[in-house]
Order: C-alpha cells, then structure tokens, then sequence
C-alpha cells in the first residue's frame, strides 16, 4: 500500500512531465518570462499568472498573518481551556471546513459589490472582481492552517521557560516577546509556508474572485484592484476549452510548475516542523 | 534436574553493537520465587525479556546461547508458541483498554482466536481472578472496562490474564515500580500464593522487596550474572565483592 | 523603577488586548459567511428542492437531486477505495518508522497532502478520462480517493502511534501472532482516531469543485452510470453561481446551503465519534 503512494507521486510528475513536453519543447525556458497569453494567436505567457499567483498569495498572507498568529497567542498562551477558547477553535476550524467554492459563491454576491464600492470612491474603475477580492477571501481561508499549528508550538514552550521569565519580574508581554516567540520562530515560520503552500494551490475561490484577464496591469492602483488570473484559475477556466496540443500543454506546463512549487514549499515547511518537533 | 523448569546456557543478549548480557548460565526450579536483581542498565530486564523471547521485537535486538524450557531451546521453537506458555506481566499495568475486565481475563484466547464456550470462560475467569486475589473485588463489575481500576488493581488484572494462559511460568518485569505502596504489599502477597503452582521470576530493582518475597536471588551487574543463591544467604553473606557493594548501597 | 513597571504593565495589557482583538476578529467573516449562506439558501430548500433535477432554462422550480446523488455516489466510491488503502498505508508507516520504504511513503503522503486540487483534477484527466475516452464518475471517485488518502493516513499514523507499546508487548507476551495483535488490539484501541480522520477527510472532499472539473464534469440528468459524467454538490454550485441568470444564483443558494450543512454535520458527527469511542488508556 505505501508503495502504492510512491507510484501515485511518480505517476503525478511523469504525466505532468509527459504532457507538458510539447510546451517545453516548443516555448522553452522563455515560456515563463513571456508576457503575453493570447491562444487565439498561438502565444503563451507565463508570466501574468506567475505574477497573479505570486500577489493573491503573498497579499493574503500578509493579511492573514496578524490573524493566525494573533489565534496562535492566544489559545496557546492567554487562554488555553474553557469555553470561551473551545468556542473560538471551533470556529477556526469551522473557517477551514467551509468549503472554497462557498467562499467563491458568497465573495461574489456580497463582497464584490463592497470592493465596487470602495473602488469608486478611490478612482479605479469598479469591477469589483480582481486580485484585492481574491486576495481577501484567501486570507481568510489560510488562517487557520498557520494558526492551528501555531498553537500546537506555542503550548509545546517549556514551562519552566516561561516561569525562570517570569520569576525575574516580567510582564506576560515579554514573556511572549522574549521566551515565546524566540522558541517558536522558525515553527511559526514553517506555518506561514504552509499557508502559502495553501494560497498558491487555491483554485475555486481565486477563479470565481480574480476576474479572469491575462493583461498585465501596468499601475499601482490596477495592479491591486485589476482583474489578473492565477496559475490554478487559468488552468480552472481554460483547460476544458484548449483545443490544440500547444494550448493545453502550455497549461499543463503551469500546472507542472505549481506542482513543483508547492511541493517545495511544503516540504521546507514540514522538515522544518519536524525538526522543531524533535528537539 | 527432573525438578528444572528453565535454564539458560551461555546465553547473550545484544542491542545492535552493544553487548547487554554476557554469557548466562543459570538452572530455574519448579515452584521457585526467583528474584533477579541489579543496578539500572545492568541486562535484568533484557534477560528475563529473552526467556519469552520478547528481547527479538525490538528493531536490532539478537540473543545467542539457549534458554531451556522443560529441556527444550526456546529458540528452536515457535515464538508465538512460546509467548503463550509462558506468562508475562510488565512493569506498567497494561491491561487492554478496548475490552472489558471479564475480556481482559480471556484475552489471550480472545485475541488468539480460541473458541472457549461461556461456561469455560466463566470458570477461567474465576478461577484465575481468585488465583489474583481480585475475583472479590470485581465479581460484580467484570463487564465494566478494565482501565477503570485501581493501579494495583490493574496489575493484578495483567496477573490474572497471564495466569489464565495456564503458563508454568510467569515473568515479572518490575511488577511494582509504578504502584503505590499498598498496591505493591497487595501484588507482594499475591506472590507468596502463586508459589504453590507456578514458577515466577521477578525483575526488581528494590532489594527489601526481593529479600521479602524470594527463595534465590540472581544479581547482575553490567550484563553478567554475578551471583545466584538463596536469598538470604545472599543477603546476609554474599560471596562476590560486587554484590556486597550493591547491597551495602556503595553503588546504585 | 516603579514608572517604568507601570509602563511594561500598560504595554503588556494592550498587547493582550490587541491579541484578542485580532484573534476574535476572524470569527466575524465567518458568521457573515455562514448566516448569508443560511438565509440564501433555507429558502430555497423544500422537498422539491431535493428531488428534482434542475428545470430547463427559463422555467421555474428545479432541484438539485441529480447533484445529490452524484456527490453520494462518488464520495462512496472514493471511500471505498482511499479508506482501507489509507488506513493499511497508516499502519504500515506507525509500525516501520526508520525504515526506507516508510520513509520515501511519509515523503510522499506529505507532498500528497499539498498538491493543489486542481493538479489532481489535471493528472486524472490524463489517467481515467483520456483512455476511457470520455468525463466520467468512475474519474471523478479516484481524483477524490486521491484527495482523501493523505488524510487518512495520517490521521492513522497519528493515532496508532500515541498508543503505547506496553498494549502491543502485552497482546504479543500473550502468543497473540503480529497480525492480530493489529487487527484486535490496535485497530480497536485507534478506533476513534481512524474513523474521524474518515468523516474529516469526506468532509474534505464533499466540497471539492477542482478536481471534478475534468473529471466528473456535470450532468443535468439524474444518473447512476458511473461511466458517465455525472454532477455533483460543489459542481452544480459553481455553475449556476457564474451563470446571468437569478433563478439559477437561487438554486445554488440552496444547495450552498446544503453542501455547507453536510459539511456542519460531518464535522460535528467527527467531534461527537471522536468523544464516546475514545479509549480511557
């Protein structure tokens, strides 16, 4: 059975590997620095989804990380029992059990207009749908994965640790400044990976929010509010429609890529808990 | 040498590279309480552990020499055949915590897949919860989980269990060392009983406990077998300089 | 001294109150979420709701039975598969750790566990609907075995491994064979664990659009051949989310709302099993 798991991991990378040939061979490395997508003309660009990929994810985990870590202080460390504290992991692993496709649907119909709005009083043409909406509703979706194993690795603090801090006088802000956070770093860091690992990957929420356009913006403003696609919503959107060989595996060429890069993340981040775990 | 039940011929024990008990000779009899005492890391447990060949399921443990069971080489029968003849209680209470205390009793047949019918298992019940001094106790909440006792208890539940095996012998690892007091006086006594059918022998780490309850005393130390004798005899005039100084508490 | 230990005081105290701040923040979204999700879609939900498939466009009424099904189907099938695969693979990783196998095996379960849904939906697409030569069920069910397995196994692993040794040299002093020792001692004994790593990981998948979007497709027909493509829950929500068409946004209302009911009751039915079948150790 385990070697059933190797096979379905090897199996993964050759048929991605395979169908992805012609791509590779045809567009080469440059594949991924062109800047434009247009399938109708036979060109192929990476490069705006690598970019869409690249802001959703790290604009949610900029979001999303006060939160996780916030969630991970405190259930780990002020309140660890009680009601209050259970009520409060529930509904964080609540946030992780609703599934994407409802996180889609409802960004939709009610933040959408909400983002619209707040788009014309900036001065950004109001389409509502585009990285900022994207980028938010993965923000919420990720915070539970960084903040359920940021608790795991604060509750494993050593207490006598915390108590020598606080045996010397200091205050429970320091505690959690100078032995909590110092002990948990690189754990905590692991988590935000993972959550990356999570916000590369997503695929429904991101298709239904982003806007779908493979232009690349050109400023500020349209960069955040703009419409853009990811890696995944592109593939999402285009791959029942590719109808030539080129077309669809230039597609399956990022989904090869994503393939890589989540893969990478994850295991970074995973060797680095393990590690953490050990000592 | 009609009255031996086990005896162990030049036997090792090895953890991977590291040589755990070196070379073995010793001669059990029937009915006898054996205590088998030593320092921490001195082999006792690894020993009494190769009897029943349980030292093997530990990744990159080996053994080399004979245990004789009734005259025959553990290791030249079945592994599985012999963990059933002989009986084992361990130092913590393990009893199994997904079965009740009447199921614990009959476990060894349960789990062996032997089909026993209700009136047999009753009266091994019985018979081998009175055998553990805990029939009295229980008789009234056998179904109920076995974690639910008492430390003591509990131990006395994992003796019960090994007795209901029909063994000849019965291996104590530590029996004692997580009980409290009471419940060790409870599972000491325990022992003075058993010694009419079966034959025990008792890894201990505490000395007044294997002066209480032991015919002979076998003292280890950094894997040999230093000396083997009548317990007081040994207590009060032990021939080896090295069980001397363990006794007089030069060393722990 | 003494100002000083008042300042580190007030700061400490606004720390605390910027941590509960942000921690308790996160549950607002989430209320927002699940009340629109509730009021949308309880509407909608009657008995003709759940029994008919969607109306033609333009008329009016329509339910989403073809979906339910589908969804049931292929989460049976998928479990079929993934739950005795995941939970023997779980075993063999808690009892050979250190071994080469076990850990190329950890390796891929964690790699597993961070493909990207849409990736699995890509690679069976090329594996089941490609040779068999059309969108089916039968790819759908193995996109989302896929899924489960990673959950399953660890979960597995997980539990197996925080049972004590002293219950297996128990079981085994007793001359009980290795193999029952698994099967009557330590499966017993993990039982809680493995079975909400089950309902957790079909929580999981019950709401997985992107592996279905090649695999399964959809289908407005009520169906049970599993050759054929067939719809599901979180299929049918996306479609009708992005259609123009309001009568449509409402039908996946309700079936937001009862896609996101499953996925409440599993979760709580998860916590429930977990409670009464956890063993005392």
């Amino acid at each position: 059975m385990s070697i059933l798991l190797l096979v379905i991991i090897v199996g993964v990378l050759a048929t991605l590997i395979t169908e992805s040939m012609p791509s590779i061979k045809s567009l080469g490395i440059g594949y991924l620095w062109g800047k434009v997508w247009d399938p109708i003309q036979n060109i192929y660009g990476a490069y705006p989804f690598l970019i869409g990929t690249l802001l959703t994810s790290f604009i949610a985990l900029i979001i999303s990380v006060p939160f996780s870590y916030a969630i991970a202080i405190y259930l780990g460390e002020y309140n660890p029992k009680g009601w209050l504290s259970d009520t409060l992991k529930n509904a964080v692993e609540l946030i992780a059990a609703v599934p994407s496709i409802i996180y889609g649907f409802w960004g939709i119909f009610v933040l959408v207009p909400l983002v619209r709005t707040l788009e014309m009083k900036i001065g950004v043409l109001p389409l509502g749908v585009g990285v900022f909406s994207a980028s938010l509703v993965l923000a919420v979706m990720i915070i539970p994965y960084g903040a359920s194993l940021g608790i795991t690795l604060i509750r494993m603090v050593p207490s006598p640790l915390k108590e020598g801090a606080y045996a010397l006088g200091a205050t429970r802000f320091e505690v959690i400044r100078n032995v909590i956070m110092p002990y948990t770093r690189t754990g905590l860091f692991a988590g935000v990976l993972l959550s990356l690992g999570r916000a590369l990957g997503e695929t429904m929420a991101v298709t239904m929010l982003i806007g779908n356009s493979s232009a690349i913006a050109s400023t500020f403003k349209e960069v955040l509010f703009g419409p853009g696609n990811t890696m995944a919503s592109v593939i999402a959107n285009e791959f029942a429609e590719a109808d030539h060989t080129l077309y669809l595996s230039a597609l399956i060429e990022l989904g090869l890529a994503l393939f890589l890069v989540t893969v990478v993340i994850n295991l970074i981040g995973k060797r680095i808990i393990t590690r953490f775990t050990n000592n | 040498m009609e009255n031996t039940i086990v005896k162990a011929e030049n036997y090792n024990s090895y953890f991977g590279d590291n040589h755990v008990v070196k070379d073995v000779n010793i001669s059990i009899h029937k009915n006898e309480v054996i205590a088998v005492m030593g320092p921490s890391g001195c082999g006792k447990t690894t020993f009494l552990r190769g009897i029943n060949r349980m030292h093997e399921l530990i990744p990159g443990a080996t053994s080399k020499g004979k245990i004789l069971l009734d005259g025959e080489n553990v290791y030249d029968m079945n592994a599985i055949y012999v963990r059933a003849k002989i009986g084992m209680v361990f130092q913590r209470p393990n009893p199994f915590p997904n079965l009740s205390i009447y199921e614990n009793v009959v476990a060894g047949y349960l789990l062996n897949g032997i089909k026993l019918s209700k009136a047999d298992k009753d009266a091994i019940v019985e018979k081998s919860l009175t055998s553990a001094a805990l029939w009295k106790e229980v008789k009234d909440s056998l179904h109920k989980k076995g974690t639910f006792l008492s430390g003591g208890q509990q131990q006395r539940l994992c003796i019960a269990r090994a007795i209901a095996m029909q063994p000849e012998l019965i291996l104590f690892d530590e029996p004692t060392s997580a009980l409290d007091p009471i419940s060790t006086s409870s599972v000491e006594a325990l022992f003075h009983e058993l010694k009419a059918n079966y034959t025990l022998i008792i890894v201990t780490h505490n000395m007044q406990q294997a002066a209480r309850v032991s015919d002979r005393t076998a003292f280890f130390y950094m894997g040999e077998l230093v000396e083997f004798d009548d317990t007081k005899q040994m207590f009060t005039a032990p021939r080896d300089q090295r069980t001397q100084n363990y006794i007089t508490g030069r060393f722990s | 001294m003494e100002p000083k230990l008042g300042i580190r005081n007030v700061k400490s105290m606004i720390f605390k109150g910027v941590i509960i701040f942000f921690a308790f923040l996160i549950t607002v979204p989430l209320i927002i979420v699940l009340l629109y999700i509730i009021k949308q879609g309880i509407t909608q939900v009657n008995w003709s709701f759940l029994t008919h498939v969607p109306a033609p466009t333009g008329e009016k009424g329509g339910g989403i039975a073809n979906a339910l099904l589908g969804s049931f189907i292929m989460v049976m099938m998928a479990s079929v598969v993934a739950v005795p695969v995941g939970i023997l693979a779980g075993i063999y990783l808690s009892e050979n750790p250190g071994t080469k196998l076990a850990y190329y095996s950890g390796l891929c379960v964690d790699i597993l566990q961070g493909v990207p849904s849409i990736v699995v939906g890509i690679v069976v697409y090329f594996w089941v609907v490609k040779p068999l030569g059309g969108f089916s069920a039968i790819a759908g069910s193995i996109a989302l075995a896929i899924m489960m397995l990673p959950i399953i196994i660890r979960s597995t692993e997980q539990t197996l491994k925080l049972l004590p040794d002293s219950l297996k040299e128990a079981a085994l002093s007793l001359g009980v064979p290795y193999h029952r020792v698994i099967i009557k001692v330590i499966i017993p004994c993990g039982f809680a664990g493995i079975l909400s790593g089950i309902t957790l990981s079909i929580a999981r998948i019950i709401g997985e659009t992107a592996p279905l979007l090649f695999t399964a497709l959809g289908n407005n027909f009520l169906t049970m051949k599993i050759t054929g493509p067939m719809d599901s829950l979180p299929h049918v929500i996306f479609s009708y989310a992005t259609s123009p068409y309001d009568d449509w946004h409402d039908l996946a209302w309700g079936a937001s709302f009862i896609l996101l009911m499953f996925v409440l009751t599993l979760n709580i039915v998860t916590k429930l099993l977990t409670r009464k079948w956890k063993i005392q150790l």
